[in-house]
């Protein structure tokens, strides 16, 4: 569970400083799946890293399952991130020439999991994004979704309390992104997994069951979608704004 | 993590930039050879020259000329030439009785020396027939100066090997008449070799009769004020517990001949084997440091090299960076990951540099060029410092690396 009260981000460029945040408040509960929501600039993506504890904020209190996490230290803020977050990147940031089981084992490594319990997950994770035959291609032998999948499967495989995923269908065509939230939609339905996306596409926003919308720094509205789009369902000629 | 994990990911950075990661370790490669080599040969020539030394008869005792200088020569005491007279030895021969096994004299200069077609400048040596057994020669063909031939002042010459070899080829050069500064000598015998040392070669020499030398051959230079010089005087004592005393026999002796108050500086020297080697084992010393320190920047060069590619690793790899920090990374882990990798590389530049080393050092040995010995300390005191190169030049962009923002690094392009 995630509770934000008035969250600040001031950045110090040179002279003048940027307020990246400027009083971000909500709550979201376990099992939810969330897209935040905002044009570049709006702070979406320094959201994003207070979230994701990749990063702490200047203002206001930020606790993630109940641990306040602003004052933490770096030591602290990775530990968590390796505990509770899972990330999805839009480029997958997947490790070249190493092996899609490898890749997913790599949070395992830094929790210090052993070797058998390492690759024991690591196969179920990758059976679950559907990659249980996959898991010796390294990323240049698999497809943008393939690889997408790995990412997915590596983020899931600490049994994260957030999935967090920044523009995670951005880098793949629209057939192979609708995979991707179809994935989504699961991990969320059958696992009960809290998603965040963060996205500037509101046709993917609308896959969830609740949008948050940020510009400039604030949050401009904060709704409940009742009528989430399932993926692979047709999607619309044309794209609301 | 564990320290194998690391170094498998190490190892996978560095395959995948092959030919990078080679040249990388080349440089240390050739830094760590090189101490290993200079520092073999340098070991070499220290156990060369000693066993040169050694070979020389232990208990002796050298006399030679020359007042013992310690820092700057006063500059009240006139700086004159100082001479060992023959009448020295013959002070020395009628006086010293116990403990001695034979005290031989000697006077040397070079001169041109001709068989046939064949000329050469050769170090000429006037000595009596114990010479040969006090500095451990031994005949290969023929004889060697006796003391009837000095008696006689016959005019014989024994060659070392190698003057034999140069005037002669192969031929047998026993009974050829041989000329030194155009004086005619028959050879009456040729002596086995005795191995170089770093100073010239025992084997280029030439023995004739001293008293041959004086009246015949070595003229006005080896007189002063009328007196015989001679170039140094050996004492072979019988044991080594004699040595000291008999070195205090001979300085007592030598400082009444010489009419010195008790007050005065010495005007020679009485040097035992043990002093000589002491002084040329410094001096060897000396110049295996001197190498190593040269061979030693070498190897940091090829330490900054190995700094500026893992430099340059860092930045492109910014992204892994930031995403092993985003799955939970900590910096010390980060750190640790760069330091093995620069270390894996030092190290097997250290592997491979040792191995070539000690290649030289054995193609060195094998050609007879220089003798080289390959010890222990110096391999583990090349290894040691390769390991210490790669720390010292690996903890900046390991640091680099560990200090990134992990956003930061995660929106790099």
């Amino acid at each position: 569970m995630i509770q934000a009260e008035e969250l600040t981000k001031i950045y110090e460029m040179g002279d003048s400083e940027v307020r990246a945040l400027n009083g971000a408040s909500f709550t979201i509960d376990n099992g939810e799946m969330v897209a935040i929501m905002g044009p570049s600039g709006s702070g979406k993506s320094t959201l994003m890293s207070i979230i994701g504890c990749l990063d702490v904020p200047t203002g206001g209190t930020y606790r993630l399952d109940g641990v306040a996490v602003e004052h933490m230290d770096e030591g602290k803020l990775a530990e968590i991130r390796g505990r509770k977050i899972g990330f999805v990147f839009q480029q997958f940031n997947l490790l070249a020439r190493t092996s899609a089981l490898e890749n997913v084992m790599l949070p395992l490594t830094y929790a210090g999991f052993s070797g058998k319990e390492r690759n024991l997950r690591a196969m179920r994770a990758l059976e679950r994004v559907g990659l249980g035959d996959r898991t010796h291609h390294t990323p240049s032998e698999l497809s943008g979704g393939q690889q997408q999948r790995v990412a997915i499967a590596r983020a899931l495989v600490n049994e994260p309390a957030i999935l967090l995923a920044d523009e995670p269908t951005g880098a793949l065509d629209s057939k192979t992104g609708v995979e991707i939230m179809e994935l989504f939609q699961s991990l969320h339905r059958d696992s009960g997994q809290t998603v965040i996306l963060v996205t500037h596409d509101s046709y993917v926003a609308r896959h969830t069951d609740r949008i948050i919308k940020l510009s400039d720094g604030r949050i401009v509205s904060d709704e409940v979608n009742y009528h989430p789009i399932t993926a692979g369902a047709p999607r619309p000629e044309e794209v609301l704004a | 993590m564990l320290f194998s994990e690391n170094f498998k990911i190490a190892l996978r950075a560095l395959r995948a930039n092959k030919m990078r990661s080679l040249l990388t370790i080349l440089g240390i490669v050739i830094g760590v050879a090189t101490v290993v080599a200079l520092l073999s040969i340098g070991k070499g020539a220290t156990a060369s020259i000693t066993s040169q030394i050694q070979s020389n008869g232990s208990n002796l005792l050298t006399i030679s000329p020359g007042r013992q200088q310690r820092g700057m020569a006063v500059s009240g005491q006139s700086r004159q030439a100082s001479y060992l007279y023959y009448s020295d030895y013959q002070l020395l021969q009628r006086s010293l009785s116990t403990n001695i096994t034979a005290i031989v004299p000697s006077y040397q200069s070079s001169y041109v020396v001709k068989y046939g077609d064949q000329s050469f400048n050769i170090n000429v040596t006037g000595v009596t027939e114990a010479y040969k057994d006090v500095h451990t020669y031994k005949v290969a063909e023929g004889r060697y100066v006796s003391d009837g031939d000095n008696k006689s002042e016959a005019f014989v010459a024994v060659l070392g090997s190698q003057t034999a070899n140069d005037l002669f080829g192969g031929l047998s050069p026993i009974g050829k008449m041989i000329s030194i500064n155009g004086i005619k000598f028959e050879v009456v015998g040729v002596l086995e070799s005795k191995g170089s040392s770093g100073f010239g070669s025992s084997d280029d020499a030439i023995f004739v009769p001293l008293d041959t030398g004086y009246d015949k051959l070595f003229g006005a230079t080896a007189t002063y004020n009328d007196k015989k010089i001679v170039n140094n005087i050996s004492v072979s004592v019988g044991t080594t517990e004699a040595m000291d005393t008999v070195s205090a026999q001979i300085e007592f002796l030598l400082r009444r001949a010489h009419k010195l108050a008790s007050s005065d500086q010495l005007d020679f020297n009485v040097l035992s084997q043990a002093d000589l080697l002491s002084t040329l084992s410094s001096v060897t010393q000396t110049l295996t440091i001197f190498l190593g320190a040269i061979a030693g920047i070498s190897l940091l060069v090829g330490g900054i090299g190995i700094m500026n590619i893992m430099l340059v690793s860092v930045t492109e790899r910014t992204k892994e960076i930031g995403l092993r920090k985003a799955v939970g990374a900590t910096k010390n882990q980060i750190l640790t990951q760069f330091l093995i990798e620069t270390m894996t590389l030092s190290l097997l530049g250290g592997i491979v540099g040792i191995l070539l080393g000690v290649g030289i050092a054995a193609i060195f040995s094998a050609t007879g060029l220089i003798a080289s010995v390959v010890t222990a300390d110096s391999i583990v005191l090349a290894f040691t410092f390769a390991l210490l190169i790669g720390v010292f030049f690996g903890i900046y962009p390991a640091f680099r690396a560990a200090n990134l923002h992990p956003m930061v690094a995660l929106r790099y392009e």
